[in-house]
């Protein structure tokens, strides 16, 4: 399998009246192609500026964009200019967002919004633009695409908007699709269904996706492999099942510990990882995990650790690695 | 719509029923006619001109045969005419009645002058109003912080904050003076309104400028502006389609508002370049006490805000799908 | 390791706000120091308000300070052009004419009197075409302008804030029918209103005299009047939405009065929108008083105000001669004034709504 996105050592840096914040630091993933990434972390780990800084939409001032490369195929989007940017995103590289609702002009109708991706792109004409957005729609699982096609997003629900959504990105077949939190703002039920359709439509394209998530379950779901972020760092890499087997990295621990779970006896307190999810513009030396990991120690706080592999195809920033996968059975 | 239109007559014709009865017995009953400034009459001729224009019947007669087309003149003697019929229909026939001040011309004859006049200026102001403070306020906008967006900023506040006589002022003097490009008074010539209407529309320029700026910015920090980019549209697309529409409306609704501004201020404004526009007519009936001239203008102006702001409230509806037009 | 270059316009595009989320600062301040501190931090608004408090001192100190009559008619030819401070900065010519001071005024003019005696500013900035000095005129103009653009903003306070609470805490069909009286009255084009209130109140002047009512007061109540609709509809707006809010209920759940609610809770916020307003409404009434002047319904001479100064000034414009001063130096003073307050409550209203941060 070819590999659809290759990032290598990408770092965000915000300078700021606060002062200077590293947002993402040396982050490097890659994605073969029909394959789904997942990037997993609390607010503020990185991972939506991540995606912003592959698509380029990264405000420039403040934002500096640094990486050894990004490349999408054989092609470096880090050597890139902002017109060349322009023609990739929604073409090859398509992103969908968090908010339906406020992702989509709420002064368009559906049809004008998914037509000007085909005529920007693709130069064609309204007409035909407007057959093959029906075709996007139906094929996202809207019903009676053509009439849907006049209507404004707010006559829509939630589910339908993000399926909008979703039918707008894929509409030139792009090689990666990036979603952001696609399922957050959704009820529950309709969050399965919209990620069935994501797993039917990755079968049927052999797009590359890279979910990102705060939600575990989302993740466990749909990923094949993923990455752990924490203050702007990858803190774990791996397949998505031995993850969750036996998590490598404190974190990862402390996240999974906080799932609830069915079988605890009730009664028992729910478990919370202690303390806060750091400052990015005063972050510590060392390992930023350190201030609230059980298992810190000297070393910890000495220098950033280095990213170990404790079993093979498992990578994992952790002093502990081994033993944690010792611990968890990896090994 | 029909519903929202009826509605909105109707109230307007509350308004104005309200407007006119409250500023009709205001007048008369506050001491002092109309004449009072004459020389001193013949009491004989004074009864007559009293008469004559009814002023010597109770005042709620005076009312109904202001409003409406009854025939309420009993004697035949001495009426406008003079055959015997009254020929003032009253207000709901459109007629406003005699000028008590200029004795020679009816009160339609006197807006039919004037107003055509009044509103060239009006909308001359309007215009300048508009592609100032559009301009200025998109690039305000997108070059924002920068020096070009701090000095437009700047220009804005000025022009908010001097009266804009003031600003008359120093036009006259630059471009009549030191730059004798333009007439300084008078009407005739398209040219004869350009300085004027700058002078009556800036202070809307500057409000527009602001209006617009925030608008833009606010548009432009929402979501769907960054889905916009993400699809990989040019920045010109996304800045004609996706954010003016909806950076623009707060510039819709100022417009009733704003129209209201400039009839107000164009009074000032025609004294100063001596525009014969119903403007001046209005502060002179006032003070010369020629009550049907001044009930005229009242009521042609109410009629004109009122109707412009039903139109922008219509035309907002138009532009946002997401505003139905609510039971008002 | 090029950087993509720079878009030609900021066509903004991301949420600033939610990617540095992670950075705000958690200093647990009031809304009061909050709003304070970045109020410090806008230099615009910072020397603004310097240059307002600077102002305001000059203008409460007129009659103490050494400046030529407003009022004393030297009836010559022409107006006389600026004469620098360093060509002559004061002379002997002061002659202690004023309208009706009050006591305190009255009894600073004698101050003055006895420290500078006969001695007074030159014509620093020319005198107008009635021989009286453009600088003191302008001094003593902002006393009264000033002095009704706030009496008369406080009258719409009162009215608009009362109403506006009224109603927007009743809420249902009174509100509505509140509002929709608001609505009627905001059609009414209110210039004629004051025209006619004013040429009424012009007739029956003698009578109110009697009373101890004086024109000025009229004035106020008047302006007032007619600017406290806006003042209605934002409280209103501004009560009805607090009613609803969270923080509203979370505060009945634990347990507060009423009256808790209204005081601690319901006032700072209202309070916050009602102080920006205000400060915006200076300003404009401040212009209506200069409209009226013009149209000779204002400020009476010998009392002087800016209005009556811009109207003196737009009046000689001549061909022959332009006596520049006449415009130039109220009107700066008027401009630069307004600007302040306008930029001042603009800095108000960034650094009291919190909604608004960013966004400049």
């Amino acid at each position: 399998m070819a590999t659809a996105l290759d990032v290598r050592d990408l770092s965000v840096r915000f300078d700021t009246q606060h002062g200077n914040v590293q947002a993402v630091d040396s982050v490097s993933f890659s994605i073969e192609e029909g394959e789904t990434l997942g990037l997993v972390g609390e607010s503020g780990s990185g991972k939506s500026v991540s995606s912003l800084a592959v698509m380029g939409l990264v405000p420039s001032p403040p934002g500096v964009v640094t990486a050894d490369a990004m490349l999408l195929g054989d092609r470096d989007l880090n050597r890139f200019d902002a017109e060349a940017l322009r023609r990739v995103r929604g073409k090859e590289v398509a992103m969908v967002f968090q908010d339906p609702m406020t992702s989509l002009n709420p002064l368009l109708t559906v049809g004008r919004q998914l037509t000007e991706v085909l005529e920007v792109h693709e130069g064609l004409s309204q007409a035909e633009a407007l057959q093959r957005a029906a075709r996007g729609l139906g094929d996202v699982g809207i019903p009676a695409p053509e009439e849907r096609l006049a209507a404004y997003p707010h006559e829509l629900s939630g589910g339908m908007r993000q399926r909008v959504m979703i039918a707008m990105a894929l509409l030139c077949n792009p090689k990666v699709l990036i979603a952001d939190e696609p399922t957050t703002a959704l009820d529950v039920t309709i969050q399965a269904q919209i990620l069935e359709l994501m797993k039917d439509l990755q079968e049927q394209h052999g797009t590359a996706i890279l979910l990102i998530t705060h939600d575990l379950g989302v993740v466990a779901g749909m990923s094949d492999r993923v990455n752990v972020m924490y203050a702007g760092r990858i803190v774990e890499t791996a397949a998505t099942a031995p993850l969750f087997d036996a998590p490598c990295h404190p974190y990862t621990q402390g996240l999974l510990g906080s799932i609830p779970d069915l079988t605890r006896v009730a009664g028992e307190n729910l478990y919370s990882i202690p303390g806060q999810p750091p400052d990015l513009a005063e972050l510590p030396a060392g390992c930023a995990f350190a201030p609230r990991c059980e298992r810190a120690r000297e070393e910890c706080g000495a220098g950033v650790p280095a990213t170990l592999e404790p079993a093979p195809e498992r990578r994992s920033a952790c002093l502990d690695a081994e033993l944690l996968a010792k611990e968890g059975g990896a090994l | 719509m029909i519903r929202f239109l009826w509605r909105r007559f109707l109230w307007f014709g509350l308004t104005l029923f309200c407007v006119v009865s409250v500023s009709f017995f205001l007048m008369r009953s506050v001491r002092g006619g109309p004449f009072d400034n004459e020389r001193s009459l013949n009491p004989a001729i004074e009864r007559n001109i009293q008469a004559r224009y009814h002023l010597d019947w109770p005042q709620w007669k005076q009312f109904l045969h202001y409003i409406g087309p009854l025939n309420l003149a009993e004697d035949g003697a001495e009426l406008i005419g003079g055959d015997g019929t009254d020929p003032f229909g009253g207000i709901l026939t459109g007629d406003f009645g005699p000028s008590f001040k200029y004795r020679d011309f009816t009160v339609n004859d006197i807006i039919a002058q004037s107003l055509p006049i009044s509103v060239s200026l009006g909308s001359i102001a309007l215009l300048w109003a508009l592609i100032l403070g559009l301009t200025a306020g998109i690039a305000s906008a997108l070059y924002r912080n920068t020096k070009t967006d701090v000095a437009l900023r700047l220009a804005a506040t000025t022009g908010i904050a001097l009266p804009n006589f003031v600003i008359a002022g120093f036009l006259v003097i630059l471009f009549v003076f030191l730059m004798p490009l333009l007439p300084v008074a008078g009407y005739g010539t398209p040219q004869h309104l350009l300085l004027p209407g700058f002078a009556l529309g800036a202070p809307f320029a500057a409000y527009i400028a602001r209006l617009s700026r925030t608008g833009m910015l606010e548009v432009l920090s929402q979501d769907h502006i960054r889905t916009a980019h993400a699809k990989g549209l040019p920045a010109r697309l996304v800045l004609l389609r996706h954010a003016l529409k909806g950076g623009l409306l707060p510039v819709v609704s100022y417009l009733g508002p704003a129209t209201a501004g400039i009839l107000t201020g164009s009074l000032v404004i025609e004294r100063i370049f001596a525009i014969p526009g119903t403007g001046s007519h209005f502060v002179n009936s006032a003070l010369n006490r020629d009550y049907t001239l001044s009930m005229g203008v009242t009521i042609l102006y109410t009629v004109l805000v009122y109707g412009l702001n039903t139109v922008v409230d219509l035309a907002y509806t138009f532009l946002d799908p997401r505003i139905k037009l609510e039971e008002s | 390791m090029d950087q993509p270059k720079r878009e030609r316009w900021n066509l903004g595009g991301t949420q600033m706000e939610s990617l540095l989320k992670e950075i705000a600062r958690f200093k647990g301040e009031s809304l009061w120091q909050d709003a304070w501190r970045r109020l410090k931090a806008s230099r615009a608004s910072w020397w603004a308000l310097v240059f307002l408090a600077a102002f305001g001192g000059v203008s409460i100190l007129a009659p103490v300070l050494p400046l030529p009559s407003p009022t004393a008619i030297d009836l010559q030819i022409e107006p006389q052009p600026p004469v620098a401070p360093w060509t002559q900065f004061g002379n002997n010519g002061y002659r202690p004419e004023y309208w009706d001071l009050n006591a305190i005024d009255e009894s600073l003019v004698s101050l003055r009197q006895s420290v500078f005696g006969d001695w007074q500013f030159s014509n620093w900035l020319g005198t107008d075409s009635k021989g009286r000095d453009i600088l003191s005129r302008i001094i003593w103009g902002s006393r009264t302008s000033i002095l009704v653009a706030i009496a008369a903003t406080l009258c719409s306070l009162l009215i608009g804030v009362s109403y506006g609470a009224t109603s927007g805490f009743l809420g249902g069909r009174i509100d509505n029918l509140m509002m929709r009286i608001v609505d009627v009255l905001y059609s009414i084009p209110f210039i004629f209103v004051v025209i006619f209130l004013i040429t009424i109140v012009n007739e029956y002047r003698i009578e109110l005299d009697r009373r101890g009512i004086n024109r000025e007061i009229v004035f106020y109540v008047v302006i007032g009047a007619i600017y406290w609709l806006t003042m209605a509809r934002v409280v209103r707006g501004q009560v009805l939405s607090l009613r609803k809010t969270e923080f509203v209920e979370a505060a009945r759940v634990i347990g507060a009065s009423s009256t808790r609610i209204v005081f601690v809770h319901l006032v700072p916020n209202v309070l916050s929108i009602v102080i920006v307003y205000l400060t915006l409404t200076i300003p404009a009434v401040m212009l209506f008083e200069a409209f009226l002047s013009f149209l000779g319904l204002g400020i009476e001479p010998p009392k002087v105000s800016w209005g009556l100064l811009a109207v003196d000034g737009s009046e000689v414009i001549n061909p022959v001669k332009i006596y520049w001063w006449l415009i130039v130096f109220p009107a700066a003073a008027m401009g630069a004034t307004l600007l302040a307050l306008n930029i001042l409550g603009d800095g108000l209203r960034d650094a009291l709504d919190p909604k608004l941060r960013g966004k400049d």
